[in-house]
């Protein structure tokens, strides 16, 4: 075997190796911090809070509940819909996506607070309120607000996944069969599309749940205050200026993952119980054909009302990024004005080049390694035990080990460069670009890899003439998520830069951090764009390049 | 003499020892700082603040040749976490903070842990322009004597906003507060503790219900929990009345500013005497904003630079100098700029230099000078951490 070979065939073992070091090396840290506490032990301390069992209620309530919501609606959509409105929803998708999960979150408060846009386009002609009500909308205690908008902007992601999965699981054959035998839609596709379409959304699902039970983003805005979630409340510990709070964050880190692998874990015994409750109707026959028809009317109404909450809350922001003096109850700002757009001007050019750089490298050298890793595990029939390593970074909160992977830089003396920053993105951008393209090249159609070969071509050949070009759909969308993801980063840009490395993502936050729901805006809308850029060129460009191969794009 | 005195008059002591070295020292200060690029990190949510710091930065450039480079934070601590892993990592040089805009909680971490570089406030050329007598909290950072470790460049105040529109005569008082929002549920509220400015409101209610508020300039002793009782009887009977009856909290300034802005309360405090003047100006508040002081004064505290220890500290030092000059300290002043209060001694400026401080127009909702009233000083930290601590332990989880 050439050297080439033999490198190929470690790289399912050397990139998990390449992700896991910085990542062990940050949570050694966090233990250590932990367990080096001066007089009480941060644990002892953390049992003491009396948030302690609201928090960790509430983390695991908002973060299953709006996973399975997300899901659920995912599957009704594409259990039910028919194709126009479809295409219309994947047309919708690209902004919904990019839109940065802060922004988003921005976006909703601002329309469901008791001063938000509602309220004001019904006040006072139909309300009679001249002042907004002292209406608990927002932070509700039971994080009902929050369990909103993390559906609201998880469904668009588990929809993408399904779009990049569903061409590789037969359906509409499954589901003519299914009908032909008198099943409902919904019956048809839950007992025959659904077995086949799971396998590919579970760990986009597993991601979803570990990242609604971790986020900083959304439940800051929406979430609860008293207490806040685990996942705030150690952001809150880990950055108190006294400096004293860390090991107490760092014990909360460590609950916090030990959480997390609870709800994974009982997330994948409900599994089991959703399989066996499909074994019992699909034995008893149930056709469930009286399903289809209330279950489309919801599916429909939830949709629409997600989708124009979140556009709402889009152009709400474009609104607020122009806005002049915008008191209540007025529905319009009085006067219009540029302020935020010219202050934002000067960092745009070479901000935007900035994420942009380190946005395509981070997301070119995963795709490499992801498909190096595939195609080796493919090519020397290796156990597929490596690549599930590469999604601890999802599951554990940013807050927990990045600390830790700081130091690692530092000790390294490799901080401040455009390229210490590019790896660290890279260990973010790798898993969800893995995600999202492990399941649908693994269930590439192996029997064209043969008639190929019985026709004489080499390994490499199958690989960059047959494969690639055929997965080049969820090979795009894999792209356009570590592009979104890249650019999103905040936390490991501005620690493993040092502040000297400027992305649209870090100036962003440091200016709303002052509160200027225009400047906000402004940047939401800049935010979104590239990642909106890319999405809609994934989504695109399979039409495009294919659109004489009917069957290479999702219906 | 107490201990703070004592602190005080050895640093003024220290600081006449230095004098005769200072004009060489100074020069070659100069001369190293020539072609220095700087990373100053300033907390960077505030668009006028940081157009300030990119003027500050060009004049740096004009009369020094010191590139200064704004690293925009979201949170100082961010930056003292990024010192501190250096520090952890033995990065004795070129660290990646040269500058940081600094007070309070994160200075005395810094100090403690052996962060800084100093002292060297008190050798600055500009340093005899401080106000450090009529405005003591210039040297005295939340009761820590600031040694010469970080230099003062703005004043701040508490005051209270109200909209004159809607509610022409505010409570003036801690007790008339509680009255008003007992009339007005659900119109005022303050940022959840441990925010610094919601635990400021709290210290100011201290300073109201205590019997004997020189207490609070020690650290808290064992009599705390008698003394801090007052406090607790207060947030009981007011609580009922707050925004949400207390059930969610605003973030922080930011976010209470917001609830000011979108009506839903009627009175709001800042810690900046010219803040609500500016938004007015920028177009975020009614204009019939107005702002007020409670009778007895309200707490006020000093904004540093400080340097860390592995800086660039030519550069550093040249440029905590040139944010003392009185030109950039007018400039700062200005509502239409800044809206920030000066830290110098006015009648020790030249009659040019005190032109430009009375040249300027304060806005329509700032008070003047002497309707700010007396300046309350910072409790010692602990009383910060403990109320925190207290208040989450209280008042936590909603019920």
């Amino acid at each position: 075997m050439t050297l080439a070979g033999h490198l190929l065939r470690a790289t399912p073992r050397l990139v998990p190796a390449f992700l896991l070091l910085p990542i062990l090396a940050g949570l050694t840290g966090t233990l250590t911090t932990a367990l080096q506490t001066p007089g009480v032990s941060a644990f002892s301390q953390l049992a003491h809070w009396p948030g302690l069992i609201p928090a960790m209620r509430l983390s695991v309530s908002t973060g299953a509940i709006s996973t399975a919501a997300a899901l659920l609606l995912t599957l009704l959509i594409t259990a039910t819909f028919s194709s126009p409105a479809f295409t219309l929803l994947r047309r919708l998708l690209a902004p919904l996506i990019a839109l940065p999960h802060a922004a988003a979150a921005i976006g909703l408060a601002f329309l469901i607070a008791p001063s938000g846009w509602i309220a004001r386009a019904l006040s006072p002609w139909a309300t009679s309120w001249t002042a907004p009500p002292d209406l608990l909308t927002l932070h509700d205690p039971h994080g009902i607000a929050l369990t909103l908008g993390l559906i609201a902007k998880e469904l668009p992601f588990l929809l993408l996944m399904t779009i990049a999965a569903l061409p590789q699981c037969d359906a509409p054959r499954r589901l003519h069969t299914a009908a032909a035998m008198g099943y409902g839609r919904i019956t048809a596709f839950w007992l025959t599309t659904l077995p086949a379409l799971y396998p590919h959304l579970r760990l986009p699902t597993l991601a979803v749940l570990a990242y609604a039970m971790t986020n900083v983003d959304i439940a800051t805005v929406l979430g609860p205050t008293l207490p806040p979630t685990l996942a705030v409340q150690i952001t809150l510990w880990m950055t108190d200026p006294s400096l004293t709070q860390r090991s107490l964050a760092s014990a909360a880190a460590l609950l916090q993952l030990a959480l997390t692998a609870a709800a994974i874990l009982g997330w994948l015994g409900l599994e089991r119980l959703a399989a066996r409750l499909r074994h019992a109707v699909t034995l008893r026959g149930l056709r469930l054909t009286r399903l289809d028809r209330p279950l489309h009317a919801f599916t429909a109404a939830s949709a629409i009302l997600l989708c124009a909450t979140l556009l709402t809350g889009l152009i709400s922001l474009a609104l607020w990024s122009v806005a002049g003096l915008w008191p209540f109850p007025d529905t319009l700002p009085q006067s219009l004005t540029l302020t935020a757009w010219s202050s934002a001007a000067p960092a745009l050019s070479a901000t935007t080049l900035t994420t942009l750089i380190i946005a395509t490298t981070a997301t070119a050298a995963a795709l490499i390694l992801t498909l190096a890793s595939l195609q080796a595990e493919h090519l020397f029939a290796l156990p597929p035990t490596a690549l599930p390593w590469l999604y601890l970074p999802l599951i554990l909160p940013q807050i927990c080990f990045l600390p830790g992977v700081a130091n690692l830089f530092l000790t390294a003396h490799a901080t401040g460069g455009l390229i210490s920053v590019t790896l660290s993105h890279l260990i973010f951008v790798l898993p969800y670009v893995a995600l999202t393209l492990t399941a649908p090249f693994r269930s590439w159609e192996p029997r064209l890899a043969t008639i190929a070969a019985s026709l004489g071509a080499s390994p490499a050949s199958i690989f960059w003439r047959l494969r690639l070009p055929m997965l080049l759909a969820p090979i795009l969308t894999a792209a356009a998520v570590g592009l979104a993801v890249s650019v999103g980063q905040y936390l490991p840009t501005l620690l493993i830069g040092g502040g000297r490395v400027t992305t649209l993502t870090t100036e962003a936050l440091a200016l709303s951090s002052g509160g200027s729901r225009r400047l906000t805006g402004a940047f939401a809308l800049l935010q979104t764009l590239l990642p909106a850029m890319g999405f809609a060129l994934a989504l695109s460009l399979p039409r495009l390049i294919f659109a004489n191969r009917k069957a290479m794009v999702a219906t | 003499m107490n201990r703070r005195d004592f602190g005080r008059w050895t640093l003024a002591g220290a600081a006449l020892a230095a004098r005769p070295v200072w004009a060489a020292d100074w020069a070659a200060t100069q001369a190293a700082a020539k072609g220095q690029t700087l990373y100053f990190h300033a907390w960077g949510g505030d668009p006028k603040i940081n157009d300030f710091i990119g003027f500050l930065g060009k004049t740096a450039l004009d009369r020094y040749g010191v590139t200064v480079n704004h690293v925009m934070l979201a949170a100082t601590s961010d930056a003292v976490a990024r010192v501190l892993a250096e520090q952890a990592a033995g990065q004795k040089t070129g660290g990646a903070v040269d500058l940081i805009w600094i007070n309070g909680e994160n200075f005395a971490a810094m100090k403690a842990k052996g962060l800084l570089y100093g002292p060297f406030a008190t050798d600055l050329p500009n340093w005899p322009l401080v106000d450090a007598k009529g405005k003591p909290a210039t040297t005295t950072d939340f009761t820590l004597p600031t040694m010469g470790y970080e230099s003062p460049w703005a004043m701040a105040q508490l005051v209270f906003e109200h909209d004159s529109a809607k509610l022409a005569t505010p409570p003036r008082s801690i007790a008339a507060l509680k009255d008003w929002a007992a009339a007005n549920p659900g119109r005022f509220t303050y940022p959840q503790p441990p925010d610094y400015l919601g635990v400021t409101f709290l210290k100011q209610a201290l300073y109201a219900l205590l019997p004997d508020t020189t207490i609070l300039q020690s650290p808290v002793d064992d009599g705390y929990d008698g003394s801090v009782a007052p406090l607790w009887t207060y947030l009981d009977a007011l609580h009922p009345h707050l925004w949400r009856k207390a059930r969610a909290f605003p973030a922080n300034e930011p976010a209470l500013g917001q609830l000011l802005a979108d009506g839903e309360t009627l009175i709001s405090f800042a810690f900046n005497p010219g803040r609500a003047s500016a938004e007015i100006a920028a177009g975020n508040l009614v204009a019939s904003v107005r702002t007020f002081v409670l009778d007895g004064g309200t707490i006020g505290n000093a904004s540093f630079v400080a340097i860390p220890f592995n800086a660039q500290t030519a550069g550093a030092q040249v440029v905590a100098n040139l944010i003392l000059d009185p030109e950039l300290q007018a400039r700062a002043q200005d509502p239409a700029v800044l809206g920030f209060q000066t830290v110098l001694n006015l009648a020790a400026l030249t009659a040019p230099d005190r032109a430009r401080f009375d040249a300027l127009h304060l806005g329509v909702a700032t008070l003047s000078p002497a309707d700010l009233g007396p300046t309350l000083l910072e409790p010692h930290a602990s009383w910060m951490t403990k109320v925190a601590e207290d208040w989450t332990q209280r008042y936590g989880v909603a019920p």
